[in-house]
């Protein structure tokens, strides 16, 4: 990959104090996301991933460190980092389109601007025929596939996307990550994945961090050489097997250490 | 496919067990046919303990008689005026509340800043009863409609205050990072999803508040009134016309089930997208 570093993780620590003593979630974590690339953070539950998202979506400072797009520190959140939460964070009182439109309408784009591109994405991630159903009749999956289209919609520089598909059912969930897939590699965007679901992140990704639990570090860094487009074909394919066992066998010796981390609060 | 959520369409045979499962579904017409037969029974009951003699009537009238103590009230006495002038007070009063009181407890449930202004003040004036603020309003606004609606004012306004807040508190902070990802400044967060997020919860306080201003309008016109439903319920009691007294009961419960009503048909017709 000869791609220019697009997002700049540098020594990046985050501490909280709670009951009285210091907990660190985030530890000198370091990571150079390279433009166009899919990366995803691999870490078991409470390991501080979500936190390293959220700082980088410049929703929480960190206590040290900065991050940088394109060369520039952040001080705050942008439209230039869209977030998809894993939480349903569609606004209930627009429709699936208004809700695709509203970071276009605050970007100060024209009306006719806003509806073509809303329709596009609208295209894109499957809902046509939904344009003007309010959230509350969409199912779990249909809200995040508007999410994900909201975000992109934006055109921002990084797309970050914080355990998107944690809410969903398996089969449902294996169908989103096969839609971002194919969306992604459409748009090539820079993407910042965080999942605890070790064959998401190898089906998903060019490249996986696997993180410690608390505190949270970078253990390992693994390059998946699957070729694209991916389809769900390629999750019984050898390489992508060899890949999993890899990474399940790092998770797994994190994610004992954080039940223990736990039991002992 | 839109989801709805499942509902048992074709079923038609209900058995006794189904109506005492918890929280399992019963047929419509059974719903409303209980609800319906509730009033019904209390209305037998009340017609065989007075028709029957076994109470005297100085306690409690014939239903009989309550509906023509409620045609005299209406034709000789002018309670359609009484009622016109507990609507205007409890209205006024209300309004001035909500006015006030909306926009405060959306600033305490948004900003800390606000919040620790205005929380403890408000939470301490709210335990005060109003009706033991009358004597005070009294000798500050005299007797005529300014100190009634005070007295509406006092008992809605510091619960509706607290009441929005919370609403406006309950907004998911997910949505509103969503919003500053999206590219929202502070002031387009609080405008274009804070606000239109609150506005089902906030009609929702509206109608509870306006529910019990209705109860505190009889405390209001109780004392030093000259009109009223209030007003007409006292000066019944002076003349023994228990009949009256029950018939102006009936109206405030009346008046304020349709206020009630009013404010949920709204609530359908400006939110439909609420869950």
């Amino acid at each position: 990959m000869d791609e220019p570093v697009k997002l700049r993780i540098h020594q990046i620590s985050k501490a909280y104090r709670g009951d009285g003593h210091e907990v660190v979630a985030v530890d000198r974590i370091d990571l150079k996301i390279r433009n166009r690339e899919f990366a995803t953070i691999l870490g078991p539950s409470g390991c501080g991933k979500s936190t390293l998202l959220r700082i980088v979506a410049g929703l929480a400072k960190p206590t040290q460190g900065a991050v940088q797009l394109d060369g520039r520190t952040i001080s705050g959140p942008g439209r230039d980092r869209g977030m998809v939460f894993q939480s349903y964070t569609l606004f209930p009182w627009l429709t699936v389109q208004q809700n695709i439109q509203f970071g276009l309408e605050l970007s100060g784009m024209d009306k006719a601007g806003q509806e073509r591109v809303a329709r596009e994405f609208v295209e894109k991630v499957g809902l046509r025929g939904f344009e003007r159903a309010y959230p509350k009749a969409l199912s779990g999956g249909m809200k995040q596939r508007v999410a994900i289209a909201r975000a992109l919609a934006n055109n921002p520089d990084v797309l970050l996307l914080d355990e998107p598909f944690g809410a969903l059912d398996a089969q449902t969930r294996a169908l989103m990550q096969e839609l971002l897939t194919q969306v992604w590699e459409e748009f090539h965007k820079t993407i910042l994945f965080v999942t605890h679901d070790v064959e998401e992140a190898i089906f998903l990704s060019d490249r996986v961090f696997v993180m410690t639990a608390r505190p949270g570090r970078i253990k390992a860094e693994i390059d998946v050489p699957l070729e694209r487009p991916r389809s769900y074909e390629l999750k019984s394919s050898e390489t992508f097997l060899r890949l999993k066992k890899h990474a399940l066998e790092l998770i797994r010796e994190e994610a004992i250490k954080a039940t223990q981390y736990k039991d002992n609060e | 496919m839109p989801t709805e959520p499942e509902r048992d369409i074709e079923r038609t045979s209900w058995s006794l067990g189904d109506l005492l499962s918890p929280r399992e579904p019963i047929p419509a017409s059974l719903y409303i046919l209980l609800g319906v037969s509730s009033f019904g029974v209390l209305l037998l009951l009340w017609a065989a303990l007075t028709y029957g003699g076994f109470i005297d009537a100085l306690f409690l009238p014939t239903p009989g008689r309550v509906f023509r103590a409620g045609l005299d009230l209406f034709l000789e006495l002018g309670f359609t005026t009484d009622i016109l002038n507990s609507t205007y007070r409890v209205l006024v009063g209300f309004l001035i509340a909500a006015v006030i009181g909306v926009p405060l407890g959306l600033l305490m449930g948004t900003f800390k800043a606000a919040e620790a202004l205005i929380e403890p003040l408000m939470g301490f004036i709210r335990y005060m009863p109003a009706s033991a603020f009358i004597p005070l309003f009294i000798l500050w606004l005299g007797i005529g409609d300014v100190e009634k609606i005070g007295i509406i004012f006092v008992g809605s306004f510091f619960q509706l205050v607290l009441m929005v807040a919370v609403v406006a508190k309950n907004v998911h902070k997910d949505m509103l990072e969503t919003a500053y990802t999206l590219g929202a400044k502070r002031m387009q967060v609080i405008r274009k999803v804070l606000l239109p997020a609150s506005l089902p919860g906030i009609l929702d306080t509206l109608r509870i508040i306006v529910g019990w201003a209705w109860t505190y309008i009889v405390v209001a016109e109780l004392v030093a009134s000259s009109s009223g439903i209030g007003y007409m319920i006292i000066s019944a009691q002076r003349m023994l016309r228990t009949a009256s007294i029950i018939f102006g009961i009936l109206t405030i419960g009346l008046m304020g089930l349709i206020t009630d009503y009013g404010f949920k048909w709204l609530h359908a017709r400006l939110f439909p997208w609420v869950e």
